[in-house]
């Protein structure tokens, strides 16, 4: 199960409000 | 534990080349880090630096415990604290985690035995973790 990973902090932050989770905020510096 | 992101967490990633606003944002200086959020955006629990799955699974529920706790849930955060201990055992944080099970429990229903119990169990289990050294004060 690959990962989906928001780009856009605010978009996390209203789904978690929306969904009642909390939010994984990953910082990365691996080549994209 | 791709699964325990996604079940748990909606998982959201800043890059350092691309989204540095978000670095200064969260003072983060360092990669990998991951910060647990609520959702106003409240940092609850922080993991710097790369951790074998184990440690990283062990860290993400003691962080959900973390959350629970600082929401006064106790019962909730009991439960994810244990869940530490008993499904990571081995786990770097799986002292720490006994630790604010005991706090959680006390909390709950302010029983200090809970306290006492907890403090023998880390002398037993984890002899030599700072968690037990800061237990000391609840032997009897």
């Amino acid at each position: 199960m690959a990962i989906e990973w928001l780009k856009d902090v605010e978009a996390g932050l209203e789904r978690a409000r929306r969904d009642g989770r909390p939010v994984l905020l990953d910082f990365s510096a691996a080549p994209t | 534990m791709e699964r325990a992101i996604t079940s748990e967490f909606v998982p959201v990633r800043a890059h350092v080349e691309h989204q540095p606003e978000v670095f200064e944002r969260f003072h983060v200086q360092w990669t990998p880090t991951q910060l647990i959020l609520d959702e106003h955006g409240e940092e609850h629990h922080r993991m710097e630096g790369f951790l074998p799955v184990e440690d990283f699974l062990a860290e993400l529920e003691l962080g959900l415990g973390k959350l629970a706790f600082d929401r006064k849930d106790y019962d909730a955060a009991g439960l994810r604290f244990r869940r530490v201990v008993e499904e990571h055992p081995e786990a770097a944080v799986a002292p720490e985690a006994r630790y604010w099970a005991g706090v959680a429990a006390y909390k709950a229903n302010h029983e200090p035995h809970a306290l006492e119990d907890t403090a023998k169990a880390l002398h037993e289990r984890y002899p030599d973790s700072e968690w037990a050294r800061k237990s000391s004060v609840w032997m009897h």
